[in-house]
């Protein structure tokens, strides 16, 4: 994975070296701040997706950034403007999309699906017209690490500045929408309007995480972090900052397996975000388990020594 | 109770898709009345709740909600629309659904620094625990809303329909989907919380007999047209026959409550089972 020819580097076994050694290239400094922008920007916006259930609109939307990304490099201008070109266009034109209830994406829209393998099938031509380009198809599709400039990180930074603090100001009401569209309503919260807006900032949070993750992994920052941490709590603020904690340490981690191992930050960072998600669930079931009695009804005395047992 | 009108429609009618779906619709409730819509489904009685909130243009008629036009004073409506359960999936517990209710249209987020946000934290919390209280959601009001019975749900999205101390609560058929017993109970505590809290509640149902001895008032939707007083004004057999087109009896029993019989819908027909349109 790593820059061919510079000496691979090896772990010492000292954990402080380790980390020590991490930092000592610039490249791997930027990799360390637009992971750890990416993953909060990518944590907070995909708990309002999974909550929405618009996973499939935010994969679609990655996977519009595709084409863009290998067009732009194409142009000679970075991948990364690509990303947001492409991911935002498509936000605006699934906003667009007529849906039956009037109220911005739906899942079943099967016009969605359409369009993004279309756009996936342009990227391949864009690269096929770029000879000699090749190897970066893996990078755009599945992710790197390498190569992220300092404009690039300002970038990344304001632009999840950007859409943090739109999240800070209509989070609640987002959350209104999202669990009782109706009630919101009458209470005039402007429930398509939140919708657009947001598969805006989806189609942002997407873009920055394909930066990461390629194209076709922005589910490892996307979903597994919110799905994980949904498992864990049902409280929204807690759920929403183990969110965003576990987007950063799978990010963290799976850039320090991918400088010492010859394998792929994608490979990595998806792993240890899916790891997570299984201890999730084991740590779930084995919640239910201990609490299940005290949540079963006071009818249910006669099994109260069997418990005692336990 | 006092004579002043929480809602008023006189010569109402609306059109939905270039359908007029009912016309001179005359409908009052007075401050703390319990008073039901009644008809069968598709005559449009959702509708009416949505004029009511502002949400549909009325084609003809007045309508005045809380002394001002149908929109202005949704603040101080409870609203419980027609339901739909939960996703099952859904991590959201009961009482977050309920605190939305509270503050869910308020964007921005505060941060209880200053002593005067914390005692407004206080209080709301207080507040919610006082609703959640009063239906009777305590021993679930933590657990994931998805996970909750129907019956524990309505009681839940009651209680967000009244945290805000609302002058007029606006039902749309909230006992449709619960079972014979749980629809018997949420019907006693919506005419509780009528009573003691001083709410003026509208209710919209299809199946009279749940809260037939609750009602001071009932109007009746029908193709044939509309009818509205006083239960024992209005439901009468030959009244009901009229609205319905269909033989309806209404009969006494021993302990002198009235009980609609052959209506199209029959109250066997919305068990649990069917809960899940």
């Amino acid at each position: 994975m790593l820059v061919a020819g510079a000496a691979s580097p090896s772990l010492t076994g000292n954990l402080v070296e380790d980390v020590r050694q991490l930092f000592v290239y610039p490249f791997m400094v930027n990799a360390f701040r637009a992971g750890t922008i990416v993953a909060v920007l990518a944590g907070v916006i995909g708990w309002f997706m999974v909550l929405r259930k618009q996973s499939f609109a935010g994969h679609t939307l990655a996977v519009v950034g595709f084409p863009g990304a290998a067009g732009a490099t194409l142009l000679g201008i970075g991948a990364l403007y690509g990303y947001f070109t492409f991911c935002v266009a498509a936000a605006v034109g699934i906003a667009l999309l007529p849906s039956a209830r009037g109220r911005g994406f739906s899942e079943e829209n099967a016009i969605t699906g359409t369009i993004g393998a279309f756009f996936l099938a342009c990227g391949f031509l864009f690269i096929s017209l770029y000879k000699g380009f090749l190897d970066g198809v893996n990078s755009l599709l599945f992710g790197s690490f390498l190569g992220i400039t300092n404009q690039q990180v300002v970038v990344l930074a304001v632009v999840a500045a950007v859409g943090l603090g739109a999240m800070a100001l209509m989070g609640r009401p987002l959350l209104f929408a999202s669990i009782d569209a109706d009630v919101a309503q009458a209470r005039s919260v402007p429930v398509r309007a939140l919708g657009v807006a947001f598969l805006i900032l989806l189609g942002l949070a997407a873009a920055e995480a394909s930066q990461i993750t390629g194209s076709l992994l922005v589910f490892a920052l996307l979903v597994m972090p919110p799905a994980t941490a949904q498992r864990l709590t049902t409280r929204p603020a807690s759920s929403l900052a183990l969110t965003v904690g576990i987007g950063l340490l799978v990010t963290w981690l799976g850039l320090a397996a991918a400088y010492y191992s010859p394998y792929p930050i994608g490979f990595w960072v998806t792993t240890f975000a899916f790891a997570a998600y299984l201890l999730s669930h084991l740590a779930g079931a084995g919640l239910v388990r201990r609490r299940a009695p005290v949540v079963a009804p006071s009818v249910g005395r006669a099994d109260v020594p069997s418990r005692v047992d336990r | 109770m006092t004579d002043v009108d929480v809602l008023s429609l006189t010569g109402a009618a609306i059109d939905v898709g270039g359908r007029r779906l009912w016309t001179d619709v005359d409908l009052t409730v007075r401050s703390g009345e319990f008073v039901a819509v009644l008809g069968p489904n598709g005559v449009g009685k959702s509708t009416l709740v949505k004029a009511i909130l502002g949400l549909l243009p009325l084609a003809t008629g007045q309508a005045t909600v809380l002394g001002q036009r149908p929109g202005q004073a949704n603040e101080r409506i409870g609203y419980l629309p027609q339901r739909r359960s939960f996703d099952p999936s859904l991590r959201v517990r009961g009482i977050d659904v309920v605190r939305l209710g509270l503050s869910g249209d308020r964007w921005g987020i505060t941060v209880p620094l200053r002593s005067s946000a914390r005692s407004r934290r206080r209080v709301s919390e207080d507040r919610l625990t006082e609703v959640i209280e009063l239906v009777g959601a305590a021993p679930y009001a933590q657990r994931p809303i998805g996970q909750l019975s129907g019956g524990e749900q309505q009681r839940l999205l009651i209680a967000q329909a009244l945290v805000r101390r609302p002058a007029l609560l606006l039902l749309d058929e909230p006992l449709d989907s619960l079972d014979l017993p749980n629809q018997g109970s949420v019907a006693a505590l919506i005419s509780r919380i009528c009573r003691d809290e001083g709410v003026s509640v509208m209710m919209v149902a299809h199946d009279v007999n749940p809260i037939l001895s609750y009602l001071d008032r009932v109007v009746y939707i029908a193709q044939g047209g509309v009818a509205s007083g006083t239960p024992t004004e209005v439901i009468t057999g030959d009244t009901l026959t009229r609205l319905y087109g269909t033989p309806i009896e209404v009969l006494t029993t021993s302990d002198g409550r009235m009980v609609v019989v052959g209506q199209p819908e029959a109250p066997a027909h919305h068990s649990d089972r069917h809960g899940g349109h």
